[in-house]
């Protein structure tokens, strides 16, 4: 890692500079970027959404498409310049040179062959070799990517295949023709985090064993640690710092790596200690390029005279550390290594929500045509917990938890099976939306996932959120509701101008501001929020947590917090609850959710989570299999079949106890708790090379 | 709050976000095809329009002259038919009942069938099932069929027409609206919508409805032509407007008796139809190309 760049790396990019091409003029998307990966090596990109990471992988690939040119500069690969190679000779390249694997399993696999014939075709069409060789070697390779039964998946097609099972799959095509050379888009960023953990473990174990080279592109940088030497970061198309990877996160140089890293939440802070530091600003179009540095007009030390004139220079900070930073070496003068901090809501007494043995149950109706047995679908079973006024509970779990089921019936979207769900003195378990006074429905909002489909995207960003202020008797006139839309603009920090623009129009963390706004219009005592930041950035995200703790802070709401992100989780929350296959595997303090002692399967998420810093060591803990459906739950502890401290029968049959710990901490497990309080704590700090304090 | 928490919100959001593409109607240009349709449909529309200033012979008059030779002349641009009527006046005369009963029908059908498709879409269950229902058994008839059967029963008259469109076009756009309404009915903004209670009708309409207009603009423009179309072929079987009126269909049945002598009286009328037809289609692929673009 410390070796000084080899002059001839596998893979060169040499001042290349990527246009795209349009009716109205060329948009540079890349202007000058040089790259150099050597054998061997795992090289990183990271960057937001639009910094160009895909661009790059298109023009690496040829893919650039009818309007995509490569202007300017030389890709070079193994000694042959891709940017100018013939579309066969392109062919044999990609063939068995390098090969790729996607963000999305299920486009990257045909649905109408079986496994067998997709996985036989490579090896075939580059190698010549007869069916026969060619199904031993996807055979063989398919137990490299340690897929159970590889007999049984060559024959099956790929929707009987879960998520993380067809991304083993796509790996196992990419290296199946041999690779030197092997990128990977984002390739875990749909999967739950216990499948992500394994599938990069898988990543790494490959690349020891064939010795090929990486280029992981991701936007996640706990990601690119576990997997990554170097790390390459890119904003606008820029390469702005260039690191090994201990050196990155140990001593970033770059104004926006410092502050991309200040966004990621980590696992040894929370919101009573840290404030995120968002970066200022959005970024521009790439046709509103800035003259001299891209982050110059969203950084805090931009000097016009020296920053905003001509393109920046690399400069060396360190063995191999390169920075596109004239004044990285004054970074104390005009950085702050602290976000002033705000105190967030402190948890009162008074109980605002509270569900007791709540279920939902989905009847899928029966098998066959009134034959066999019908089949249930246990959503929720018997999920009994409460949350206080002013307090954060996160509710977390891997997909198919059964959490947004739990937020959906809360915010009166749906309603329970059984059970009961207090809230504010009223029982709303049985009360969708149309049934709720309201006053009900003002106390209880929702904040939505999705940033695209939270707004009407026919009606302008003010509508609804004066729609909701109409309804719920707030203000009545037209200038009533303009000045109170005005006002909920400014709480989201948004200015009201944009209240009359349409979602199209809006970037994401706009969108998911306006939705606060309009959660935040009935003034509610209670704000369901389903996983509120995932589809975003993380700056974005950053800057959206900052303001849902002032907002809280301010007018002590409760929120009840979906999310599968457990660093997120430990920044902000109060009280955890952990939830597998519908029901309460864990809940308590958030400090305790996170230390000894554990339930076997937050320690199996812990074990996961993807820590943005090299000098954390995860305890090892993987586990098999992906979570079963929930359909056909088992009887007794619904993780029996994955656990890996599993004590025997009495997991299967029989319902874990409910073990209490101190500070109102639950375990469901058959374990006890002074058993399972013997575990060493999954993450723990050790010292590198490189190891000086991180700055943020 | 104030200054207190993060430089970076401190300052709202004024964001460089970039331009929307600006409305499709605005766009319309940038369509070749779309442009070259929409000057089918002003030509027609602009000779109707102004057909009583035009110094044309009444459509029904009857030039006993032109009888003996109905041919082309300089006299009839387009001839005469068999009556010695002005074939160039009866089509520009007739362009005023296409070009109002054939959008008028259409959007009559739009009337009926937009709210069904909303309800079907929202509700489902045993709303859908009823509607979805009824709408393939209609669509299910071969539609010439339909229309016969109706119109020979109520008698040839427009608002017949008019009717008879609205029940063969209904279920066909119910059953889009239905569509686009699905793939809506579980985003996010509806589910904001019920959580402020608006009611079903103000979900349907003003949150559901106007995210549907794209494919709904194309579809309107197709079944213009399409009700031209059927305008064309009631004329045809005698079961168009009543006489001595002109239309389209009517004039091409007219001249099909003559049509191995004079087949100037089938053809300019057939050309007329064709050509507003086209002009539609190709308005509605230009909108269809357009909408694509974004």
């Amino acid at each position: 890692m410390s070796a000084p760049p080899a002059p001839d790396g596998l893979l060169v990019l040499d001042h290349v500079k990527v246009e795209y091409v349009s009716s109205v003029g060329a948009v540079t998307a890349i202007p000058d970027l040089s790259i150099t990966i050597r054998a061997g090596e795992s090289y990183g990109l990271v960057g937001e959404s639009g910094c160009g990471k895909s661009t790059l992988l298109m023009a690496i690939m040829g893919y650039l498409g009818p309007t995509g040119r490569i202007a300017n500069g030389r890709i070079v690969f193994d000694g042959a310049d891709v940017s100018a190679a013939d579309p066969a000779s392109l062919a044999r390249i990609r063939g068995r040179g390098c090969s790729i694997v996607y963000q999305d399993p299920n486009a990257a696999l045909n649905p109408t062959l079986t496994i067998g014939k997709q996985l036989i075709e490579v090896p075939m069409l580059h190698e010549g070799v007869d069916a026969k060789t060619a199904r031993a070697k996807a055979r063989q390779i398919l137990t490299d990517v340690h897929l159970p039964d590889p007999d049984a998946v060559l024959d099956r097609y790929p929707h009987q295949l879960s998520g993380g099972q067809k991304q083993r799959v796509v790996i196992a095509m990419a290296l199946l023709a041999n690779p030197k050379l092997l990128l990977l888009d984002e390739p875990t960023t749909g999967l739950d985090v216990t499948v992500e953990a394994a599938v990069l473990d898988l990543v790494n174990e490959l690349r020891e064993k064939y010795g090929t080279t990486l280029l992981y592109i991701s936007h996640n940088l706990g990601v690119i640690a576990k997997v990554c030497d170097r790390v390459g970061v890119m904003y606008l198309g820029d390469l702005v710092e260039e690191a090994p990877v201990h050196e990155l996160f140990a001593n970033p140089r770059h104004p926006y790596t410092r502050r991309l890293l200040a966004c990621v939440p980590r696992l040894d802070t929370d919101k009573h200690t840290t404030t995120f530091l968002p970066i200022p600003g959005q970024p521009p179009s790439l046709a509103g390029r800035p003259r001299g540095c891209s982050f110059g007009p969203r950084c805090a030390g931009f000097d016009a005279p020296r920053c905003g004139v001509a393109p920046i220079p690399e400069e060396p900070a360190g063995p191999g550390h390169g920075v596109r930073c004239v004044r990285w070496r004054e970074l104390d003068q005009f950085e702050k290594t602290d976000a002033e901090h705000v105190a967030p809501a402190t948890p009162g007494v008074e109980q605002v929500m509270r569900s007791a043995d709540l279920s939902k149950v989905y009847d899928l109706g029966n098998a066959f045509m009134g034959f066999g047995s019908s089949r249930q679908l246990i959503a929720n079973e018997d999920l009994s917990f409460q949350a206080n006024k002013g307090e954060i509970l996160a509710i977390v779990g891997e997909s198919g938890s059964g959490k947004s089921t739990f937020a959906r019936i809360l915010a009166g979207l749906q309603d329970a099976s059984a059970g009961k769900l207090m809230v504010l003195g009223d029982d709303l378990s049985r009360m969708p939306a149309h049934k709720r006074t309201l006053e009900q429905l003002a106390a209880v909002q929702m904040v939505f996932q999705n940033p695209d489909a939270t707004l009407n995207p026919s009606h302008t960003a003010g509508f609804s959120i004066g729609r909701a202020l109409k309804k719920f008797g707030i203000a009545q006139s037209r200038k009533d509701l303009d000045a109170r839309v005005k006002e909920l603009f400014g709480m989201v920090r948004l200015s009201p101008h944009l209240a009359r623009q349409r979602p199209g129009r809006l970037s994401g963390g706009q969108k998911q501001r306006v939705a606060i706004a309009r959660a935040f219009a009935g003034d509610p005592k209670l704000l369901v929020a389903d996983e509120p930041v995932s589809a975003l950035d993380v700056s974005v995200q950053a800057a959206i947590v900052n303001l849902l703790l002032q907002i809280q802070a301010r007018n002590g709401a409760t929120i009840v917090f979906i999310s599968h992100d457990l660093a997120l989780v430990r920044h902000l929350a109060d009280r955890v609850v952990v939830m597998y296959l519908g029901r309460v595997m864990e809940m308590g303090p958030v400090s305790s959710i996170f230390s000894p002692p554990y339930h076997p399967y937050t320690e199996a998420l812990l074990a996961a989570v993807p820590v943005p810093d090299p000098t954390v060591k995860q305890k090892h803990l993987r586990l098999e299999g992906e979570p079963p459906s929930p359909i056909n739950v088992p009887l007794g502890c619904r993780f029996a079949a994955r656990c890996p401290r599993k004590l025997g029968p009495v997991c299967d049959e029989t319902p874990p106890p409910e073990q209490a710990a101190p500070d109102g901490h639950m375990i469901a497990c058959h374990i006890p708790v002074a058993v399972l309080a013997r575990v060493t704590p999954i993450f723990q700090r050790v010292q590198t090379p490189a190891g000086a304090a991180n700055p943020s | 709050m104030s200054a207190t928490i993060d430089n970076a919100a401190a300052a709202p959001l004024t964001a460089p976000v970039d331009k929307a593409p600006p409305s499709l109607l605005r766009r319309l240009p940038q369509s070749r095809v779309a442009m070259v349709g929409l000057g089918l449909i002003i030509f027609w529309v602009a000779l109707a329009t102004l057909a009583p200033l035009l110094p044309l012979d009444p459509p029904n008059k009857q030039d006993l002259m032109a009888l003996a030779d109905p041919r082309p002349s300089a006299r009839h641009w387009l001839g005469t038919d068999f009556k010695g009527r002005d074939i160039l006046s009866r089509l520009i005369w007739g362009a005023r009942t296409v070009l109002s009963v054939a959008p008028l029908a259409a959007l009559a059908a739009y009337l009926v069938g937009c709210p069904l498709g909303l309800a079907a879409g929202y509700y489902g269950g045993k709303v859908d099932t009823i509607i979805s229902r009824i709408s393939d058994i209609i669509l299910s008839f071969p539609i010439i069929i339909l229309y016969v059967i109706l119109i020979a029963n109520i008698g040839p008259s427009a608002l017949n027409i008019v009717l008879a469109v609205v029940l063969t076009a209904a279920p066909g756009i119910a059953r889009i609206v239905r569509g686009l309404t699905l793939e809506q009915r579980h985003l996010d903004y509806i589910a904001a919508a019920q959580l402020r209670r608006e009611s079903a009708l103000y979900i349907m309409f003003i949150e559901l409805l106007p995210n549907c207009r794209g494919p709904l603009i194309t579809d309107f423009c197709l079944r213009v032509g399409y009700t031209i179309i059927t305008i064309g072929i009631l004329g045809f079987l005698g079961l168009g407007l009543p006489p001595p009126d002109p239309d389209w269909g009517t004039m091409v049945k007219e001249g099909t008796a003559m049509i191995s002598v004079r087949p100037h009286m089938s053809l300019f009328p057939s050309i007329a139809i064709v050509s507003l037809i086209l002009g539609f289609n190709l308005l509605a692929d230009g909108v269809r190309e357009l909408s694509l673009r974004d």
